[in-house]
């Protein structure tokens, strides 16, 4: 007899499941380890295992970097104002959605999905062909363009979960109560909303701040981290420093999303998969 | 604000709410007077809700003409009429502490803090919940809610209250505890109450006046006793409380013409088969078919010598479950009174 | 009482009235920011790509040339560029194959035997990588298989070189080391790829009731039974749903063949230098429409099998 009582209804998993299951976590998240050691390592022309030496040489080197803090101040730029549009235009479609039902309802979220749902490279060489056409320059503009709108259908999937939980009345009982439209947004719709539009926007940016397909065909001579990123991994020249980058961006991307996760333990509701 | 008013409260004026080819409400014509607790009783999909949703601004007319103490408000929003709703599913915000909720339309008006917050724990104690107004409303019963949101509805002193249903979600103990407290409220606070419900049992107890509804027009309106006693069509005569439908030779059988009429089964005595009958009664024989035991009263149904039936409920003033049991397949003469014969009009 | 409907209107009132008695206008002017973006940035977008995927480039000027034509398609049917579309559709079916094969018995761990203690944390530890950076994930990769790095001293330890050089001398899929060769390309994707497939297969999985199983048990079925006839046919729709997102990806990814692989080209890599380099936006457009031609195929399939209910 077992001392705790158990709950009669859990079951032990067979072990091949069990173990199945326990290989395939550890091969999701020991890489991400990897990432960890590799930063301190003093080897600067290879990847030698086991590491011949550690050091927080290069954290210094890598903090010295003009390059590095330009195309980092670039994605958070991008990623903001992307977010930010991101935001305006997916709650909007989002409210619309709910509100009403109207013909077209289906296609308006399809469309929003398709950014992300097609490959990456159609988004960008549409955006690529567009702007040669039409005979625009790249420029910051033409990377935020392409960023937000492929982060429209994050911010516009927690806002329609989030709208798809709240009863219509409660809006009306505030226009009841006297308040016009404008202050029922204020004080009723966005307040409700808000954790949603948190959690959204948090994705959203985490989404634009990695993104490296879109932006390759859209950044001209512009280079956001992970465009300096990916030209470390295909002409390696700063084998330590990058091994340093690679350890600030998963930290630094941690942060929202550990936000947004938190987040959707309390509502149950936000999107998480992609 | 005087009940002497000749306006009335409400007027609804050949009103049509058509939703496409659905006419979710077909030409209703109402006067609600001032102080009135008045109810709208039909089963869903009659109009009854849509027509509340039209007073309060939610909706609007397709055509005709909604007035409020004389005014018409037919395109106001809600945000600009004199008039307060308790809905359904409260709809309390869940954001907001019950202070908060119940203070909002202080809040929309810009008022003072302390005379919101004064305000508010005025209504909490009206609706008998003093200091639960640091609560969320996720941390509320059924019950509260409902007080919550009827507080909520209350602060801003409309001079008409509506109601969608604002019982329906909660059990039967507490609903009739709920009903006698808002009447007693209404009395109190002597508003016009506008009053949602499918519910006819509730509708007789609570209404000074009640509307029936079906689809999307007034089969008729009345106080209570008249709806009950005196039903003007067969659905209103169905709806409301179980009602006897008479028809065809079977009705020419017992009236001697060929009108439709209703009868209550309380009102039917049961007599020997060879029983003589007093002038100014109505009768008929037939057979004990099925008996039901129900506690308060036993339910018989009749099948009739000329075809149909009826149902008769008697009080068990003396009798016990074993008496009326042996009461199955026994020859019975039907008898009432001329006047409880009601002879309709209206379809079905 | 207050008379609001009396007392003078400010503007913002006014618009709200006038809003509120207009839902069509209301509706109008939410859709429309997000429509015209739509419309004009993508759809606009996508719209040119075709247009010009008609156009051709003249081969002597090396100029677009802005007239009707064909024969950017035609060039698609040229066996060097049917080997990278039949390179890279393999790829996408290996590793969608594979990881429906991995990804299931942790998404049945997850859905089935996790304590609701334990849940959130294997949520956790998936969700995290997958939102974690795509490039340093597969940079993490080019750290563990360098021919001096991790693996190579794993099978270096176990005296298995002969192994490793054995499989790395295999055609079409060796190279000269698993971090640079088909391999290698293979296991990137299918690390990067994995968690849109547990997450989609998981969810199926959780919707199945606990009392169906019960009720298989019931009428006799045994375990290997009830997985096979109840749990696998309601989980495929998870199964479909997580294969869209693998296929689709890989399909449409440049990176991991570029930093992982040798010469032969995938389709994503192909279009990036027809743009870039060679200036060829009509070709780099037409091989564009492969993938989407491909994912609405698929997707179409998808929905005949019922997949989207489970999204």
């Amino acid at each position: 007899m077992p001392s705790k009582p158990r709950d009669p209804q859990a079951e032990r998993a067979p072990w091949p499941i069990s173990l199945g299951a326990l290989l395939a976590v550890l091969f999701i998240n020991f890489p991400i380890f990897i990432i960890f050691l590799y930063a301190f390592t003093t080897d600067e022309q290879t990847f030698t295992f086991p590491l011949p030496g550690m050091t927080l040489k290069w954290f210094g080197v890598a903090w010295g970097r003009e390059d590095l803090w330009a195309a980092l101040g670039l994605s958070v730029r991008v990623a903001g104002i992307a977010t930010l549009v991101a935001l305006l235009l997916g709650t909007l479609a989002a409210a619309a959605v709910s509100r009403t039902k109207f013909f077209g309802r289906e296609a308006i979220s399809f469309m929003l999905l398709l950014p992300i749902a097609l490959p990456g490279i159609v988004t960008g060489i549409a955006l690529r062909s567009a702007f040669g056409l039409f005979d625009i320059p790249f420029s910051f503009w033409t990377i935020v363009i392409g960023h937000a709108t492929f982060c429209v259908v994050i911010v516009y999937n927690n806002v329609v979960a989030r709208f798809r939980r709240t009863s219509w009345s409660i809006v009306e009982a505030s226009m009841d109560l006297g308040a016009n439209g404008w202050e029922t947004f204020k004080r009723i719709i966005l307040p409700h909303i808000a954790t949603a539009l948190l959690a959204g926007g948090m994705l959203a940016f985490a989404l634009s701040f990695d993104e490296v397909i879109v932006t390759t065909f859209t950044a001209g001579q512009e280079s956001t981290l992970p465009i300096w990123i990916f030209s470390q991994l295909t002409r390696p020249r700063d084998r330590p420093v990058t091994n340093v980058v690679a350890l600030f961006v998963v930290l630094i991307m941690a942060i929202p999303i550990l936000l947004a996760y938190r987040i959707s333990q309390r509502d149950g509701e936000t999107q998480l998969s992609r | 604000m005087s009940n002497q008013n000749p306006t009335p409260a409400i007027r609804f004026e050949n009103v049509h709410r058509h939703f496409g080819e659905v006419k979710a409400v077909d030409g209703v014509n109402l006067d609600v007077l001032d102080g009135e607790f008045f109810t709208f009783l039909g089963p869903s999909g009659s109009g009854k809700t849509t027509c509340l949703r039209m007073v309060a601004g939610f909706d609007r007319p397709t055509s005709g003409r909604i007035f409020l103490h004389g005014d018409d408000v037919s395109e106001l929003p809600p945000y600009e009429r004199d008039v307060n709703t308790v809905f359904q599913d409260y709809a309390l915000f869940p954001h907001m502490t019950v202070l908060d909720n119940v203070a909002y339309g202080l809040t929309v008006r810009k008022a003072a803090r302390e005379q919101r917050t004064r305000r508010a724990e005025e209504m909490l104690d009206l609706v008998r919940l003093p200091g639960l107004g640091k609560r969320k409303p996720s941390q509320l019963s059924g019950g509260q809610r409902q007080r919550v949101a009827l507080a909520r509805a209350l602060i801003l002193r409309p001079r008409v209250l509506l109601l969608d249903e604002p019982l329906g979600a909660l059990d039967l103990k507490l609903r009739q505890e709920m009903q006698v407290e808002l009447k007693a409220l209404q009395e109190q606070v002597g508003i016009t109450f506008i009053y949602v419900t499918h519910d006819q049992e509730e509708a007789l107890t609570m209404s000074d006046r009640l509307a029936v509804f079906s689809h999307g027009r007034i089969e008729q309106v009345g106080s209570p006793a008249e709806i009950y006693e005196s039903p003007a069509t067969e659905f209103v005569a169905g709806f409301v409380g179980i009602s006897n439908l008479v028809r065809g030779d079977v009705a020419r059988g017992i009236l001697g013409t060929d009108t439709t009429f209703s009868v209550r089964p309380e009102k039917i005595h049961i007599l020997e088969p060879d029983a003589a009958v007093q002038g100014g009664m109505d009768s008929v024989r037939g057979r004990i078919e099925e008996v039901i035991y129900l506690g308060m009263y036993t339910r018989f149904e009749v099948a009739l010598e000329g075809g149909g039936k009826l149902t008769v409920a008697q009080q068990n003033l003396e009798t016990s479950s074993m008496d009326v049991h042996t009461a199955r397949g026994r020859e019975v003469r039907l008898v009432w009174e001329k006047s409880h014969s009601r002879k309709l009009g209206g379809q079905a | 009482m207050t008379a609001t409907s009396a007392a003078p209107r400010t503007l913002i009132q006014r618009v709200s009235n006038y809003l509120y008695v207009r839902p069509r206008v209301s509706l109008l002017m939410l859709l429309a920011l997000p429509l015209l973006w739509f419309l004009i940035v993508y759809i606009g977008s996508l719209a040119t790509l075709m247009v010009q995927s008609f156009f051709h480039l003249d081969g002597f000027t090396g100029q677009v040339v802005r007239q009707f034509s064909l024969s950017s398609y035609a060039q698609l049917f040229t066996p060097a560029n049917v080997d990278i579309v039949q390179r890279t559709a393999g790829m996408a079916g290996v590793v969608t194959l594979s990881a429906a094969l991995i990804a299931f018995p942790l998404a049945y761990f997850m859905a089935r035997y996790a304590s609701p203690r334990m849940r959130p944390l294997l949520y956790l530890s998936i969700t995290l990588p997958l939102w974690s950076s795509y490039l340093v994930k597969v940079y993490s990769w080019k750290l563990i298989l360098a021919k001096e790095g991790m693996v190579s001293w794993v099978i270096n330890t176990l005296r298995l070189d002969a192994a490793l050089d054995w499989l790395l001398g295999l055609p079409e899929i060796g190279g000269p080391s698993l971090s640079i060769s088909p391999i290698g390309i293979y296991l990137v994707f299918l690390y990067v790829w994995l968690p849109y497939m547990i997450l989609p297969i998981a969810t199926a999985l959780e919707r199945v009731p606990k009392s169906l199983i019960e009720a298989s048990g019931d009428l006799g079925g045994r375990p290997g039974v009830t997985f096979r006839r109840i749990i696998l046919p309601l989980a495929f729709p998870g199964v479909v749903a997580g294969s869209i997102f693998t296929f689709s990806l890989t399909l449409g990814d440049f990176i991991v063949p570029s930093v992982m692989g040798n010469s032969s080209y995938f389709i994503g890599q192909a279009v990036l230098s027809h743009q870039g380099t060679s200036g060829n936006i009509p070709l780099a457009a037409a091989m564009t429409t492969i993938p989407m031609l491909i994912m609405g195929i698929y997707l179409y399939a998808s929905r005949r099998a019922g997949a989207f209910d489970a999204l």
